[in-house]
């Protein structure tokens, strides 16, 4: 991260504050660094079970931004984590995500960033439930010669901070984006939701949705399956996405086509 | 998923206040006698985790001894929705005036709690959903440590059956909920008697997986899964493998690619034999991954797919080279590798094995496929 050229200003690690490391100043707290440094996210490598002690800490101290790579936190912590940041106005990204890529500029977390035959600067906003599609759907555009303006990992988890509407919705704001590809997986009601929403956004917006030949996997129970409606199946999320004019690839290799037929956006 | 059985759901209810019937568990047929004689005319149910039990013919009333054996009989050997039957509930007979249906589960939408409730309960919940949309209330409950009085009679007051001890039943399931990091749990029905008690007549609870090292108590109540024996092998070792009925093995790193992988199979004219995921803190056990594929007599041909973020590819690929030396098996193999670690990842599949790993998923799929036939 540091190479690529991302301004991390220090770290958090109670055992080890006061220290330096890589050339970079340990703080106590994120409460503690404020008082010395200045930061807008927080990026959490964190155990599970100190999640949510982290997020409280990061929240007080006033970041804008919470990213969290943690994987197998406690549901219920998570509620609370969101509940947490919502009162402070932090946005919250993941957890269990791989983290964030604008190539060219910085990134956070554990996507390859600097590997540039994944990623090269462009115009195209990918969200990813999964690290490993992502990285798949980034190495396509960018051998299709699409490159991305931002990579937004949200992360694979059940209850997340920013769902795949909300990064719709960043990403539309974001002058740098011209389309966005969203990669979504089968299970919950995320992609259904983000469908709805892109009818008010005037850029294309592409889907992949994993999952089209799985056995029907984890269900929530009879009331998840209620609270989501009929959504999570491939074909629930495929009506959905094709009902509101967003073309969905049958594999990833589809994409940069589907891209490509949308005129205003150039290859490189 | 960490399923518990209905009796087991239910002491968590009793622990937290909830009425619940008076029951017993019986394992043999044996117990049966002694057991009617502490409970008297009463219902069978089948203890297994999943749903429709009465449809299966799995919940059945008996008056009398000899009745009860008989029932208990047909109950136990019985296979519900790949459960076999070992643990019958006897339960009493409840005198029943309403039934209702209550929940509370995750939403996704709103990052937090929801309760889910209808004055209409006692059948499937999609059945209500369908008959009478109108009576189910969805109620998203802020966060917090209890559920107050004030919410619930907001959200669920205005309905003629919601009484003073109605609400007591949902704070006491809240309770339920947080306490044992459910996912959800289910009271259906919630039955209201003709004395206007309140009793719980059925209970469905699932757990976190998340937080069972939290939940250390509950952990050998958890109902056994329906797994394959490679599959119950695989998740000793840390590893997701779920048995399909194709013959192209997959091998790939994270969930998402992994379907990918399998999606890609099937879009080239193939049928994967298997979801395996290795990503994740998995990804260094890609040796044991190889071994549980090979167990598999279909598989005709393996896709090794790795797009590597956190996972790193030259570790997960040097695993597999490593087995496969080890083992030997005689088995066409198609590489594709990319992400973190791919150029000493591919050096070591090209040296160790003398096999060219392809650029392209969708290369090494149609391979993959193509040696399957």
């Amino acid at each position: 991260m540091l190479k690529y050229g991302t301004s991390v200003i220090g770290g958090v690690n109670p055992r080890k504050a006061g220290q330096i490391h890589l050339g970079l100043p340990v703080f106590a707290s994120a409460c503690d660094a404020i008082k010395e440094v200045e930061f807008h996210t927080a990026l959490f490598f964190v155990p599970p079970s100190a999640c949510k002690q982290a997020t409280i800490d990061a929240c007080e101290a006033g970041a804008r931004v919470i990213i969290c790579l943690t994987e197998h936190i406690p549901v219920q912590d998570v509620m609370e984590m969101v509940a947490v940041a919502r009162l402070h106005g932090t946005q919250i990204i993941g957890p269990n995500t791989a983290g964030m890529v604008t190539p060219g500029e910085a990134f956070a977390g554990i996507m390859p960033g600097f590997n540039d035959k994944v990623f090269q600067e462009g115009s195209i906003g990918v969200i990813s439930r999964s690290g490993s599609l992502g990285t798949l759907v980034c190495l396509i555009l960018t051998q299709s010669g699409f490159g991305q303006s931002a990579f937004y990992g949200i992360g694979g988890d059940p209850i997340i901070g920013t769902s795949t509407r909300e990064a719709l919705k960043y990403l539309n704001e974001d002058p740098k984006t011209r389309a966005v590809v969203i990669c979504g997986e089968i299970g919950g009601s995320a992609e259904e939701e983000a469908a709805d929403y892109a009818t008010h956004i005037n850029k294309p917006v592409v889907a992949f949705i994993a999952g089209k030949s799985s056995p029907e996997g984890k269900k929530m129970g009879h009331a998840g399956a209620i609270v989501s409606g009929n959504s999570g199946s491939y074909q629930a999320k495929l009506n959905s996405l094709e009902k509101k004019g967003i073309r969905v690839a049958e594999i990833p290799s589809q994409i940069p086509d589907l891209l490509g037929s949308y005129a205003n956006l150039a290859r490189a | 998923m960490a399923n518990l059985c209905e009796y087991n759901g239910k002491q968590l209810l009793a622990k937290a206040g909830i009425n619940i019937p008076k029951g017993q568990i019986v394992t043999s047929l044996d117990e049966i006698d002694n057991a009617f004689r502490t409970i008297g005319s009463c219902v069978l149910k089948a203890q297994v985790p999943a749903g429709k039990r009465g449809k299966a013919g799995g919940i059945q009333r008996a008056d009398n001894q000899g009745e009860a054996i008989e029932k208990a009989k047909t109950i136990f050997g019985m296979t519900i929705d790949g459960h076999e039957v070992t643990q019958i509930l006897l339960e009493e007979i409840a005198d029943i005036d309403t039934e209702c249906y209550v929940a509370i589960t995750n939403d996704t939408r709103t990052k937090g709690p929801i309760l889910v409730f209808s004055s209409m309960g006692g059948m499937d919940v999609e059945e209500i959903s369908e008959k009478e949309p109108t009576q189910m209330v969805f109620a998203p409950i802020p966060m917090g440590n209890t559920l107050s009085n004030d919410f619930v009679e907001d959200a669920i007051g205005h309905l003629s059956v919601v009484s003073k001890e109605v609400i007591r039943a949902i704070q006491r399931l809240f309770d339920v909920y947080r306490s044992n990091d459910a996912e959800l749990v289910e009271i259906n029905p919630l039955v209201i008697t003709g004395n206007s008690e309140i009793i719980a007549l059925d209970c469905k609870l699932i757990l976190d997986d998340s937080s069972l090292y939290r939940q250390e108590h509950l952990q050998k109540e958890i109902a056994p899964e329906k797994q394959t024996p490679l599959e119950k092998r695989a998740a000793q070792s840390g590893l997701k493998y779920i048995e399909l009925d194709g013959n192209v093995g997959v091998i790939a790193n994270g969930a998402g690619l992994t379907m990918t992988t399998m999606d890609a199979i099937t879009y080239f004219g193939g049928q994967p034999a298997n979801f395996l995921e290795i990503g994740g803190e998995a990804y260094t056990r890609s040796k044991e991954a190889l071994e549980i594929l090979l167990q598999n007599p279909n598989i005709k041909s393996i896709l090794v797919n790795f797009c590597g973020a956190f996972a790193r590819t030259d570790v997960m690929t040097e695993g597999i080279v490593k087995a496969w030396k080890e083992l030997k098996p005689d088995i066409p193999v198609f590489f594709s590798i990319n992400g973190t670690g791919y150029l000493e990842a591919r050096a070591m599949v090209r040296e160790e094995l003398h096999l060219e790993p392809y650029d392209l998923m969708d290369e090494a799929v149609i391979k993959a496929v193509e040696a399957a036939r």
